[in-house]
């Protein structure tokens, strides 16, 4: 698999760049520091033609035997032109676990990074609407963190209030 | 008292009367009504959301002023739940994620998982796998085509969809046993054969399936209901699609041409001689008319493969991997403890990480994958082809009619399982 992306990132923005490797099966990942995503993610869209958003998630590293910091982003980015995915990673601290968003760059990192936000608990900085994406506002905890039980409960949760609801004319049902 | 009256002039035969002339007062028609923006909620149990979907739209008149998409009622834990069983144990999971075509996910699943092994799977086996992905291709465009009928009025396409799947599925059930969660394959190979007699079954099961496309087809392609409807509705621009991360027959649709059939070719993709049907418009009609065109080309394919299919071993004789045949576990001490260590243990699947991705019936079916060297997958990230199209959706419907987000749903064809995991 080509390494064509990652040596131009490196060497456009060798500050960016933390660490690289091939994984078993010949991917190439590049660490990239968190604070410089944004422009590297534009770099790889606009000059080299990685434009379709492919996904974005994260691991929790707890139980790793490499655990500090504890999480990683991953992200996903395809050339049509190469047919070739780029892989980058941000490594996060527990303490800080917040990453600069990607909304500006690519549209679809929206709801991917809602995603994250949703089982990991990583905060996109930037990010225009930063709700959970699948489960619901009132969920305690980040349940894809390894320290989530499998059988942890939620507790029950108070009905919502329903406000402002306009009746037409008619009875609407009450006699 | 001074009379100010004047005497009525004699009513003016010329002058509008305001009675009975719509027109008198022209400026107060074209005058903007003020109106009360609605909110109605389409969902999470409405006929028109396929799955369990929440629209929140705000209209204004009949327009759409704006739209947020509430998902997650379908929501399993997929990723929770593969977490902790092991590898092998995660494939029924992958059978609820797309259940319309769930070989698919199967396969993408065995796939990732055989690459970060490191794994070649014998070449029967990959024919086997081409003909369940392309059999449940044609399920998943019959589905979505048909409902699509369906929804804009029509019911008789709807019913042939049916009669066509209903063919589909027979066959599928012969092949694994189940209609709809098939969980085939097996990691190396497949879990069995194909059963006697089933090709030229298929060969005449697939007469009858596109005798009723065209049926479909005839119905809706030229029908006026169907294209006022469709064309020009939910527009998106390539630009738009490539960035929202669109893949499949919807990016296609747009004029994009990326099948990772093509692409990447995985398994025996490349042996085969099919076309990719490309789109322009990127409208609701183009969607439609990409996966009437798939329909045949899948067709195509299978028949191809299952002239071309190769006699041979259906899975690995890795006793690691596969587990051993029956006889050797009721009759060796090391088939036992194969078969013992592979059901307790799982497959040791050495640590790494890997991203693979297949193309499914919506697009790219994506995989990132973590072992920590155990039995039990550490992290299994899924690139499901419908979340990015479906978060597209508030955006492409925003200004346009109520009625347009219909067939926009449609066509898109989001599947609750996938997108909500």
């Amino acid at each position: 698999m080509s390494t064509f992306a990652l040596d131009r990132v490196t060497a456009q923005f060798p500050e960016a760049v933390a660490e690289r490797y091939l994984d078993r099966t010949g991917g190439s990942w590049a660490v990239i520091h968190a604070e410089h995503l944004p422009k590297v993610a534009a770099f790889l869209k606009n000059e080299l033609d990685f434009k379709l958003f492919t996904s974005i998630d994260a691991v929790d590293r707890l139980h790793l035997a490499e655990n500090d910091p504890r999480f990683e982003v991953v992200y996903f980015i395809y050339s049509l032109s190469r047919h070739e995915h780029v892989r980058l990673k941000v490594r996060v601290s527990e303490a800080h676990p917040e990453v600069p968003t990607l909304v500006p760059v690519f549209k679809g990192a929206d709801w991917w990074e809602r995603f994250v936000w949703d089982f990991y608990g990583i905060r996109f900085t930037g990010h225009p609407d930063l709700r959970r994406v699948l489960l619901y506002e009132e969920f305690q905890g980040h349940p894809l963190r390894k320290d989530y039980a499998l059988r942890d409960r939620q507790p029950l949760i108070p009905e919502r209030p329903i406000k402002d609801i306009f009746r037409g004319p008619g009875t609407s049902g009450v006699s | 008292m001074a009379d100010t009256h004047k005497p009525a002039s004699p009513p003016n035969p010329e002058a509008p009367n305001p009675d009975i002339d719509a027109y008198a007062h022209e400026a107060e028609l074209e005058a903007h009504l003020q109106t009360k923006r609605m909110y109605v909620n389409m969902g999470p149990s409405h006929p028109a959301m396929h799955g369990t979907v929440r629209m929140k739209v705000e209209l204004e008149g009949e327009n759409i002023a704006s739209s947020d998409c509430e998902i997650g009622f379908l929501h399993r834990g997929f990723q929770k739940s593969c977490e902790n069983v092991t590898w092998t144990q995660c494939l029924p999971y992958t059978d609820r994620l797309n259940y319309v075509s769930a070989m698919m996910n199967n396969f993408g699943f065995l796939n990732a998982v055989e690459k970060l092994i490191g794994l070649e799977i014998p070449e029967r086996a990959q024919y086997i796998r081409v003909i369940g992905s392309e059999l449940h291709r044609i399920h998943d465009h019959l589905t979505c085509v048909g409902a699509t009928g369906m929804e804009l009025g029509g019911f008789a396409p709807f019913l042939f969809a049916v009669e066509a799947r209903e063919l589909v599925m027979d066959r599928v059930a012969e092949l694994t046993g189940a209609r709809l969660t098939t969980n085939f394959g097996r990691i190396g190979g497949m879990n069995r054969d194909l059963p006697e007699g089933w090709i030229e079954k298929v060969h005449k099961s697939l007469d009858k399936v596109m005798e009723l496309v065209t049926e479909i087809d005839g119905l809706l392609t030229r029908n006026r209901i169907f294209v006022d409807r469709t064309k020009d509705t939910g527009v998106i621009s390539a630009e738009d699609a490539i960035d929202y991360g669109w893949t499949g027959p919807c990016l296609r649709a747009c004029g994009v041409n990326y099948d990772v059939r093509k692409a990447k070719p995985y398994w025996v993709y490349d042996r085969f001689d099919f076309d990719v049907p490309v789109g322009e418009k990127g409208d609701n009609y183009d969607r439609y008319l990409m996966r009437i065109e798939e329909l045949k080309q899948s067709e195509r394919i299978l028949r191809q493969a299952l002239k071309q299919i190769p006699a041979g071993p259906i899975i690995l004789d890795d006793w690691r991997i596969a587990l051993p045949p029956k006889p050797e576990v009721y009759g060796t001490i090391e088939g036992v403890i194969s078969h013992f260590k592979l059901v307790m243990e799982g497959i040791q699947v050495p640590a790494g990480e890997v991203y693979d991705c297949t193309e499914a019936a919506n697009g790219e079916l994506g995989w990132y994958m973590v072992s920590d060297g155990s039995g039990r997958p550490y992290k299994v990230h899924v690139r499901a082809p419908g979340y990015p199209i479906l978060s597209a959706v508030p955006s492409i419907i925003k200004g346009k009619m109520l009625a347009d987000l219909i067939p926009t749903f449609d066509t898109i064809n989001m599947i609750g399982g996938e997108v909500e995991q």
